[in-house]
């Protein structure tokens, strides 16, 4: 794994800002000038604590009113890892954000506020977790230091948690719980004196050794056609090169392959990453394939291996998270983009709406508003190729975008 | 593989997927480039993204007039070596037609100016999408920005109001009018972008390397006396320094570090060890702990 990719939830003033600058801090990854600015802005305010939140709240709302609207990017390297963590909002209105963050992470940091325990948006932030399918789970019960680090107290909270997990669908998550305090810097990066009773890893320690299987490796090679190129030059006269990124599996020079949706095959004859040709192209990798014969093939179609093709219709289920204030109705049209295919679609079933907090269905169901998850039926204009979430991260997801405004209002997960 | 250039190649494989992104989905696209290390690196990964066949995009410099002599001289070789087509506007002519107002006095800078020759050169051109150099590790504000950035009518940045990005998705739906800003290395960082420099082993302008040069200190900050564009007091005394530029924008708000790293590795091993941020250098974010935001709800890039 070159990078791990992590998202934070938890509630508002959980401490999830916190958290991540004393990551930055103990790390020694804020540089001498940013730091500066803390000290000057936390002891303008006339805090007697250095606040971290101050190196992740870039917007001047979030530091007036002390939250985090919107997705910040944090990076930091240790000897072992680069990192890259998304510090997403907590409250209930910036939920979009959430499932924002979560849509490319690796594994997730829940924060609890010990005070608190496990409250309704611990329970979302599970689901939607569950929902995502992220691996690693870090339950990382803070502000130890407020409930006189007790290990009662923090038994109680795994407790009700582990309550939680019994009613998840994918149990291939690993879940672990640490005691901290982000503001004390207990667990985080160094080891405290204070919870003798926590034999446990740090923080850090937990994330440095975190499991090497890529979520994004799952299901077997998909390769969507980006970018036909076509050069043109005297060099290159009958160059007719398919540019993409490889999702899945690996595919190689003289690999059987067929071309969707006209089902046409052919084989791999070069695969060109720049002016260099590989025999492999790797999960992720972003190169051009060009094939034995001469077939059209343009932008939205989709390479794949023969015999190995992904489901071809006009209609799928999928579960949605619905991202906008307009309301989602049924009969209503969107555009379903996957990966880089746009269609149109058409809400035809609404089949009923989750309660993000486990606490059961709604079947009687005429519209989804924001922050609403709902299993849906859509209809195409035409035909897409796609797997099941479970069983392909990249091509059994979808957004969703509005004619009308343009924007992405939901994510979709096909069931 | 190490580390290192595993996670190299992932920002490589992911910068060159959004290059190809941009092409299919806009009309009209450019690339903003500046003759820094971060817009150099654009282009190689634009060269790379579309082999073999050519850049199917110009690039645009929007020159304040204020930039280092190295760096233009670096400028005009490069496009003319890749034969690509580059169009420069100049914050000059902006502030010629009275659009925008020079500022005066010791912090005098024309980096805010840049924004209106830019706005001004993307509807001139009805450029649909304008790729930068923009990184989230640069600054605080810079971190909430999205891959694509929908702005406008008016260029701004809504930050309250960002489109969600899910999975790698990019959604380049726009009404006409709207541009988006496209950030290719939004997940690098410095030290990603020196090290691809390093291993691409890709020219750069001889200002990123230290060489002697007459500078005066102000804030506990060098800057050149020599090219008669940063402002200077009479009692701010002209000295020689080894000094090097970490970061390439406009003069009048870049200021050098003291350095003796002459080669792309030394300069690798020099930000690695640095207890400074970049930014730290550039006197036009420490104007107000917002600065960036308010810049970029202007439409800075």
């Amino acid at each position: 794994m070159e990078v791990l990719k992590i998202a934070t939830a938890g509630s508002v003033d959980d401490g999830k800002s916190t958290l991540i600058g004393r990551i930055l801090y103990d790390t020694k990854s804020l540089t001498t000038d940013k730091l500066e600015a803390i000290e000057k802005t936390s002891k303008q305010r006339g805090y007697d604590y250095l606040d971290f939140s101050l190196a992740t709240d870039g917007l001047v709302a979030e530091r007036e009113q002390g939250i985090t609207i919107d997705v910040a990017h944090i990076y930091f390297s240790t000897a072992k890892k680069s990192y890259i963590i998304a510090d997403t909002p907590g409250h209930v209105e910036y939920t979009r954000n959430m499932v924002t963050g979560a849509s490319t992470s690796q594994a997730s940091i829940i924060l609890i506020d010990a005070r608190k325990g496990v409250i309704e948006q611990t329970n979302r932030h599970f689901f939607i977790n569950n929902l995502l399918r992220v691996k690693d789970i870090v339950v990382a019960i803070n502000k130890m230091d407020l409930v006189d680090y007790s290990e009662e107290i923090y038994n109680k909270i795994k407790a009700d948690f582990e309550t939680l997990m019994s009613k998840r669908d994918y149990q291939g998550q690993k879940i672990t719980f640490i005691p901290v305090s982000a503001l004390k810097g207990d667990n985080v990066v160094n080891k405290t004196d204070k919870m003798p009773w926590y034999q446990g890893q740090t923080l850090l320690e937990h994330l440095e050794e975190l499991d090497k299987a890529d979520i994004f490796n799952i299901g077997t090679p998909r390769f969507p056609v980006q970018y036909v190129i076509r050069p043109k030059t005297e060099d290159f006269h009958d160059f007719r090169g398919y540019a993409g990124k490889v999702y899945g599996g690996n595919l190689s020079v003289g690999d059987d392959i067929v071309v969707l949706p006209s089902q046409t095959k052919s084989k791999i004859k070069d695969i060109y990453f720049y002016d260099e040709k590989y025999e492999t192209a790797s999960r992720r990798s972003s190169v051009t394939i060009t094939l034995e014969n001469d077939i059209n093939v343009s932008r939205g179609d989709m390479i794949v291996k023969d015999g190995d093709l992904p489901t071809i219709d006009k209609q799928f289920t999928a579960n949605v998270c619905w991202m906008d204030s307009t309301q989602l109705t049924a009969g209503s049209k969107y555009i379903v983009q996957h990966g880089i295919n746009k269609v149109l679609a058409k809400v035809d079933t609404i089949h009923h709406k989750i309660h993000p907090d486990y606490s059961g269905i709604d079947t009687d169901v005429s519209g989804l508003g924001v922050n609403d998850i709902a299993s849906i039926t859509f209809k195409l204009n035409k035909p897409i190729f796609y797997d099941q979430f479970k069983n392909h991260r990249t091509n059994g997801s979808f957004i969703l975008i509005d004619p009308q405004t343009n924007n992405t209002v939901g994510a979709g997960f096909i069931q | 593989m190490n580390k290192n250039t595993s996670h190299i190649n992932s920002l490589e494989n992911e910068a060159i997927y959004i290059m190809r992104e941009v092409a299919a989905q806009f009309e009209k696209p450019v690339l903003l480039f500046s003759g820094g290390k971060d817009s150099i690196t654009l282009v190689r990964l634009a060269v790379k993204a579309f082999y073999p066949a050519k850049v199917p995009f110009p690039l645009m410099h929007i020159d304040t007039g204020h930039n280092f002599p190295e760096t233009i001289e670096f400028r005009d070789r490069l496009v003319k070596e890749l034969g690509l087509e580059l169009i420069v506007r100049n914050v000059q002519d902006s502030i010629d037609q009275g659009k925008v107002k020079e500022e005066s006095g010791r912090y005098a800078s024309r980096n805010m100016l840049q924004t209106t020759t830019l706005l001004d050169a993307l509807e001139e051109f009805k450029f649909d999408a304008a790729i930068g150099g923009a990184r989230r590790d640069e600054e605080k504000a810079r971190a909430k920005e999205r891959i694509f950035s929908v702005r406008d009518d008016f260029g701004q940045w809504d930050e309250k109001n960002q489109r969600p990005e899910l999975f790698d998705m990019l959604n380049g739906n726009i009404e006409h009018g709207q541009n988006v800003r496209v950030f290719p290395i939004s997940n690098w960082t410095e030290l990603d972008v020196w090290s691809y420099i390093e291993k691409e082993n890709i020219e750069i302008p001889s200002i990123y390397f230290a060489h002697k040069r007459k500078v005066f200190l102000r804030d506990g900050m060098i800057w050149s006396a020599e090219d008669g564009v940063v402002y200077r007091d009479d009692n701010e005394e002209v000295i020689e320094e080894l000094v090097r530029f970490r970061t390439v924008g406009d003069m009048s708000c870049t200021a050098a570090v003291l350095s003796d790293a002459v080669s792309i590795s030394k300069v690798v091993q020099e930000i690695r060890e640095s207890t400074i941020s970049e930014r730290g250098a550039r006197i036009d974010d420490k104007r107000s702990e917002a600065a960036m935001e308010k810049r970029k709800q202007q439409g800075y890039f």
